[in-house]
């Protein structure tokens, strides 16, 4: 399968204070199109880092990290938002939701930034609401709602501009159990059924048993790849 | 428009906090709408002042008379067209606090004010009462005058020559003004200067000042040495001047209006800047964490940056159109509470220009501190809470 997201001798150093902390040491990593990717770690390991950097919301200190073919460690940063809008979704552990806005609106929210209509905002936000199973709450505000709904909403969110790939940060971390699998059954679905290529961060090593892949980061480098067979 | 309910959605996110902002904002502009139409006031007589008259009064003070014999000689000055007199009387009704301008005035002096409109049997009337007195519509209403009537006035400054000092006049019109920048003069009773020199116990044969109409206005400096040559050395020297240039140093004695109301306003308005500036920093400083998750859906820098400014803009238009809006409707219950003694033009289309662009600016000022902060704020460390 071509590769999705090619990162090649990545690396990313903070600098705190007047320390310098490398988080990530030379990574190399393909990921497949239509994969659904746990990446796993002790804390400090470097997990959200890489993700923040496959999701273009940080950028590399050296190395080069390619999605769809598109050097993305070379955009600025207006070109980098604009390839965020179109290009990826993004799920956080606290959900991320505007708390003014229903709902629906949150999900129109990423649509703004196209060229459609009011009306086929309001169309497209109201089918994704329907996929997550929330279309009879699409007039609630975030404080309305469970976490479990609030996360679907946010799923609704990163999906509803249709990007090829998905961004998750521990997307569970914040759910009951039961919330958490119906949360996990959504993303298997939007992996296998829609296509879309996830990549998700996690301590729960059961909610990485929902991704087809497994892999381990410490101290900013991949341990050990694992290719779970579901 | 499409991210107008983003703006107004963060403006009205904390409702208490936002209402007590726009009360602030309204108080600023209610006060603005108010003080600018008392400047506005002041300064109508000498915006809406006759280009083509020019006054004639003594060098040295205003209440310094000037001799009747320089009537005729001002007369042959050339480019002059008329010449008129008027003398301040100073009188007042019933009691010492019902004070309004009145004067003593040539014959001639209403060709030379078309401005004052008096129907013509009620001119005709004055011309041929030697004690006829002519009052404005709003003086003739705050007092309940009409035609007929016999208005007797207290001569604190002029006593008459058989040692009383009530002056009977028979009220024998009432003039309107349409120039609503010089409704003020609505409030002036006028009446014969004939009568006055004749009865008074002080003056004789001696004015308050002349008018002069000239038939160039371009002529004036010259129209007005000419005649300041006149007296040139005497005891009576004149200074001749605009009638606007007369009425804004008579202004001034009373105090530099735009300064004072400018002062107030330069005050007030930087309040509004520290307070609303504070609230604006406050109300993004709580939204950090949703400015970075809009950066994180691709909205870009310059968008965020621009939703804030449209968000303070927005408080702060809202706030002031409210209060100006409220200036004009109180403004008529103003002059009506104060029973014609003060006349506030409405607020007109000049202040709420200004207003506007007051709004605007503040707007942009108080949002543009956060609205940067907004724009250049760090994703990662904004959604990781540094």
């Amino acid at each position: 399968m071509t590769a999705l997201v090619e990162i090649r001798k990545l690396s990313k150093t903070y600098v705190r204070g007047k320390q310098k902390v490398e988080v990530l040491h030379g990574v190399d990593l393909d990921i497949a199109g239509g994969d659904f990717l746990a990446l796993m770690g002790p804390s400090g390991s470097g997990k959200t880092t890489l993700l923040n950097l496959i999701g273009g919301l940080d950028t590399p200190s050296a190395g080069s990290i390619s999605v769809g073919g598109q050097r993305i460690d070379q955009l600025g940063s207006g070109a980098l938002a604009r390839w965020r809008a179109s290009h990826v979704g993004f799920v956080f552990q606290f959900y991320n939701l505007l708390p003014m806005l229903s709902a629906q609106k949150n999900v129109e929210l990423p649509l703004l930034l196209t060229r459609l209509s009011a009306a086929q905002r309001r169309r497209n936000a109201s089918i994704a609401l329907q996929l997550v199973g929330l279309q009879d709450r699409a007039t609630h505000k975030p404080n309305e709602l469970s976490g479990g709904q609030q996360q679907r909403v946010a799923i609704a969110r990163a999906f509803v501009s249709d990007p090829a790939l998905l961004v998750c940060d521990e997307p569970t971390g914040d759910l009951d159990r039961q919330s958490a699998e119906e949360v996990l059954g959504l993303l298997q679905r939007l992996n296998r059924e829609h296509g879309k290529t996830i990549v998700m961060v996690t301590h729960d090593p059961k909610a990485a048993e929902y991704a087809t892949h497994t892999l381990h980061l410490d101290k900013g480098e991949l341990v050990e790849a694992a290719a779970l067979a579901h | 428009m499409k991210y107008l309910h983003l703006v107004l959605a963060a403006l009205f996110r904390r409702k208490t906090r936002t209402a007590f902002t726009l009360l602030s904002v309204l108080a600023a502009f209610l006060l603005f709408g108010m003080l600018d139409a008392v400047r506005t006031a002041f300064d109508a007589g000498t915006n809406a002042a006759g280009v083509d008259r020019m006054i004639v009064s003594s060098r040295f003070s205003i209440i310094q008379p000037l001799p009747y014999s320089l009537l005729n000689q001002i007369g042959t000055v050339p480019g002059v067209k008329a010449v008129a007199y008027a003398n301040w009387f100073g009188g007042t009704y019933q009691d010492p606090k019902n004070f309004f301008p009145n004067f003593a005035i040539s014959p001639n002096y209403l060709d030379l004010y078309p401005e004052i409109v008096l129907p013509p049997a009620e001119r005709k009337a004055f011309d041929a009462t030697r004690t006829g007195a002519v009052v404005g519509a709003t003086l003739a209403r705050r007092f309940g005058w009409k035609i007929g009537d016999k208005i007797p006035l207290i001569g604190s400054i002029f006593p008459k020559r058989d040692g009383g000092s009530t002056w009977t006049f028979d009220l024998v019109g009432i003039f309107k003004v349409r120039n609503p920048q010089l409704k003020g003069l609505e409030q002036q009773m006028l009446f014969h200067w004939k009568y006055f020199d004749e009865a008074n116990a002080y003056y004789r044969n001696q004015v308050g000042w002349y008018i002069v109409k000239v038939a160039d206005p371009a002529q004036s400096d010259r129209i007005a040495q000419a005649i300041d040559r006149l007296s040139q050395n005497s005891d009576h020297e004149t200074r001749t001047e605009t009638e606007q240039a007369f009425q804004l140093a008579f202004a001034k004695q009373i105090g530099d209006i735009g300064l004072i109301v400018g002062g107030i306003m330069a005050a007030v308005f930087f309040t509004l800047l520290l307070l609303t500036g504070n609230t604006m920093a406050q109300a993004v400083r709580e939204r950090i964490p949703e400015l970075a998750v809009l950066k994180t859906l691709g909205f870009s820098n310059r968008a965020v940056l621009l939703l804030v400014l449209a968000e303070s803009m927005l408080l702060v238009v809202l706030g002031g159109v409210l209060g100006l809006g409220l200036a004009a409707l109180l403004m008529p219950a103003v002059n009506a509470a104060a029973g014609g003694q003060i006349v506030l033009p409405p607020v007109g289309v000049a202040t709420w220009t200004l207003g506007i662009v007051l709004m605007l600016v503040i707007g942009l000022v108080v949002g543009a501190l956060p609205a940067l902060r907004g724009m250049r704020l760090n994703i990662v460390d904004a959604l990781a809470g540094r």
